[in-house]
């Protein structure tokens, strides 16, 4: 399974290393929502360093929302979605590698984030003992829900309008912890911020969990 | 065979539920006595309250039937998935409704960004999903089995709902039967209970008719199968 | 020896559609069966059924020792590993070169990069298109790089839709040479085609099918033919 998991994550890096569509396409958004929310915010730092925590989770969210749909895309054109259940991977393996591939872009994308809202917001990173952390497990749930959604969807002709609606609400509770974690963190409480971490890390392990169980029946869908 | 979905059970189950809706408005309105602090609005609770639970009930029965679906595969299982959730969909319609009308006269505001109300908001729209999915025009094993996945799915969402009350403290008020029992006058209790019997009462009979009616258009489906493979045969006649 | 595949009264519904009406079929080891018929016949179905990619609804199916019903998780994996299916979609990665695309469905069925490297040497192309993106290439060189996956996975049960199409002559012989080496290998080979004379001159049998259904299944007795490329496989 681990073997699988590797050989479709290594697969899957490989394809964005080679067509950059998460860096020059999903990156570039990503620092967009950012503007567009300060331009219609009025730049005052007041405001904006009270919203910075929301403002930057629905920004992963949503270029998380395109680098979910992008990751299956690639998996249900011309012929790859017989491919890949004639080619006897483990849908464990699958998601796995689905998973992790879609986290490192998520990753990468969280740090440009991250420098993005301290240029343009002057929010003070200085809790790094919670704000890492909570990257990593709002990543792994993110990845682990959009994964399981974002195979779901693959396949049909509705799935660009289909997966929004399925797995936005899902995620919701990730958005909400995560702002609640990064709003203790930057605002020099971070003692409060732990109890989010814990529901985002079960959140992540309960997805994790469901996608494996699942990926299965998901995989063979035709 | 005869004519619509109902049956002599489910009749008196309606007729049941019914009574018991006239039963219930005659309590909750007339007979139960106004709370000290909430006044008239307490009777709203009535009708809040019970729909919401037994729409979670409804909700977790979807979750168990798509277990079942994907454990055994039969057509049962899925129908009655979907049926449940249908019925739900109704009844957490009428709680957030209800809620909403409550909030206005309680809190001054429709809607606040409560821990609960948005969840149940949430909730809402993932069963709305589910629904959605159900919907596609697929091969029907096919969409059973995404439908299973996703009712599946709803489980982790309709436990959070549920305790978000707990795990949360919030404006939202808590779970009122078990942890202020002895505020409740006895009239409130009975009007609550009897709430909760004839909005189940609602949900089963509905959700008889659902699973019927769609089971029925499964075999709709089915009608006429061999004559399409009869049909599909003669194509290759003078073919050879 | 049981056949790689098995088929008595079998029934494939598309939607509401029997696209397969009742399917009686054999094909032994080693044979090269050749599949023709008018479009919308149900080969296509039938090959993807072969392939466990769509259910049989009712009537005997048993594929390289599997019975498709009630075929589960890791049964059917093993099976579907075991069957090389070369449909009209390339089943490619566009944005992947050859090497990389033959490398990965060779890894994910258990061959391992020499596998990878030898089919694609076959295919002729481990030249310049080696590193060339799928999506950059011609629809016949796509076609090989297809034809590569298939050869590197070693599949037991060659399943080809129309493998002929969009091949110049050079590729279509390598081809024949291909499907031959296989059937001699011990591979059961069915192949769906329009193009008659090729098709026929390869086939040790000919099956027609029309309306779901067998209409013709007679031995042609060819044997199969030499490979005629100039490179051999190790």
């Amino acid at each position: 399974m681990l073997r699988d998991a590797a050989l479709v994550a290594g697969k899957d890096l490989r394809l964005e290393a080679r067509s950059r569509v998460a860096l020059n396409q999903v990156a570039p958004f990503a620092l967009l929502v950012l503007m567009l929310f300060a331009f219609a915010l009025d730049p005052d730092r007041g405001i904006l360093a009270r919203v910075t925590p929301g403002l930057y989770w629905v920004a992963v969210l949503f270029s998380g929302l395109l680098a979910v749909q992008r990751a299956f895309a690639v998996e249900s054109t011309d012929g790859v979605a017989d491919a890949l259940r004639l080619s006897g991977l483990d849908p464990a393996g699958v998601f796995l590698g689905k998973v992790a591939a879609v986290a490192v872009q998520l990753l990468a994308l969280e740090v440009l984030l991250g420098l993005g809202v301290v240029v343009l917001y002057g929010a003070d990173p200085s809790s790094v003992a919670l704000l890492v952390p909570t990257c990593l497990a709002a990543t792994l749930g993110l990845a682990a829900a959009g994964s399981v959604y974002g195979i779901l969807a693959a396949g049909l002709r509705v799935r660009e309008t289909l997966l929004p609606l399925l797995l936005l609400p899902v995620l919701a509770p990730v958005l909400i912890a995560a702002t609640s974690a990064f709003e203790s963190a930057l605002g020099g409480f971070p003692g409060e911020g732990w109890r989010w971490l814990g529901l985002l890390v079960v959140f992540a392990a309960l997805y994790t969990g469901l996608g494996l169980a699942t990926f299965g029946v998901l995989l063979e869908d035709g | 065979m005869n004519d619509g979905t109902s049956s002599p059970g489910t009749r008196v189950l309606g007729a049941l539920t019914l009574i018991g809706m006239a039963v219930l408005l005659a309590f909750a309105l007339v007979i139960s006595p106004a709370d000290e602090t909430q006044e008239e609005t307490v009777r709203m609770f009535y009708v809040h309250v019970p729909t919401a639970l037994v729409a979670f009930g409804a909700f977790f029965l979807t979750v168990a039937a798509s277990v079942g679906y994907l454990l055994r595969r039969s057509e049962g299982w899925d129908v009655m998935a979907g049926a449940s959730a249908e019925v739900g969909a109704v009844l957490l319609a009428a709680t957030l409704v209800s809620g909403m009308l409550w909030g206005r006269v309680t809190w001054g505001v429709y809607w606040t960004w409560d821990a609960r109300l948005t969840l149940t908001a949430l909730l809402f729209v993932l069963v709305l999903g589910y629904l959605a999915v159900r919907r596609l025009p697929l091969e029907r094993e096919r969409r059973s089995r995404l439908a299973a996945v996703v009712g599946l799915l709803l489980g982790p969402a309709t436990v959070a709902c549920h305790y978000a009350t707990t795990w949360w403290r919030t404006l939202h008020q808590g779970p009122t039967i078990t942890t202020a029992d002895a505020k409740m006058d006895g009239t409130m209790l009975f009007t609550f209970f009897l709430g909760m019997v004839v909005f189940g009462l609602l949900y089963v009979w509905l959700l008889v008719h659902r699973f019927r009616v769609l089971w029925l258009e499964h075999r709709v489906e089915d009608l006429g199968l061999d004559e399409a493979i009869a049909e599909r045969r003669r194509e290759a006649v003078g073919v050879s | 020896m049981e056949p790689a595949v098995h088929l008595r009264g079998a029934v494939s519904l598309l939607g509401r559609f029997p696209a397969l009406a009742g399917v009686d079929l054999d094909v032994a080891t080693g044979e090269i069966v050749l599949l023709r018929g008018p479009n919308g016949a149900g080969k296509t179905t039938l090959l993807r059924c072969c392939a466990a990619l769509l259910p049989v609804t009712s009537g005997e199916a048993m594929v390289l020792g599997h019975d498709l019903a009630g075929l589960t998780g890791p049964a059917r994996r093993a099976l579907r590993r075991q069957v090389g299916l070369l449909a009209h979609a390339t089943g490619l990665y566009d944005e992947l070169t050859v090497a990389d695309n033959v490398a990965f469905w060779a890894r994910a069925a258990g061959a391992d990069r020499a596998d990878a490297e030898a089919a694609m040497t076959r295919l002729e192309l481990d030249g310049r298109l080696r590193d060339v993106a799928v999506g950059r290439l011609s629809a016949g060189q796509r076609r090989r790089a297809s034809l590569a996956v298939l050869l590197a996975r070693r599949p037991a049960l060659w399943l080809l839709d129309e493998p002929h199409a969009g091949l110049d002559q050079a590729g279509r012989d390598l081809l024949d040479g291909l499907i031959g080496d296989g059937a001699r290998a011990g591979a059961a080979v069915v192949l769906a085609s329009h193009e008659r004379d090729r098709a026929e001159s390869i086939a040790t049998r000919t099956v027609t099918i029309a309306g779901g259904t067998i209409v013709d299944d007679s031995v042609v007795g060819a044997a199969p033919p030499v490979a005629t490329g100039a490179r051999r496989a190790p």
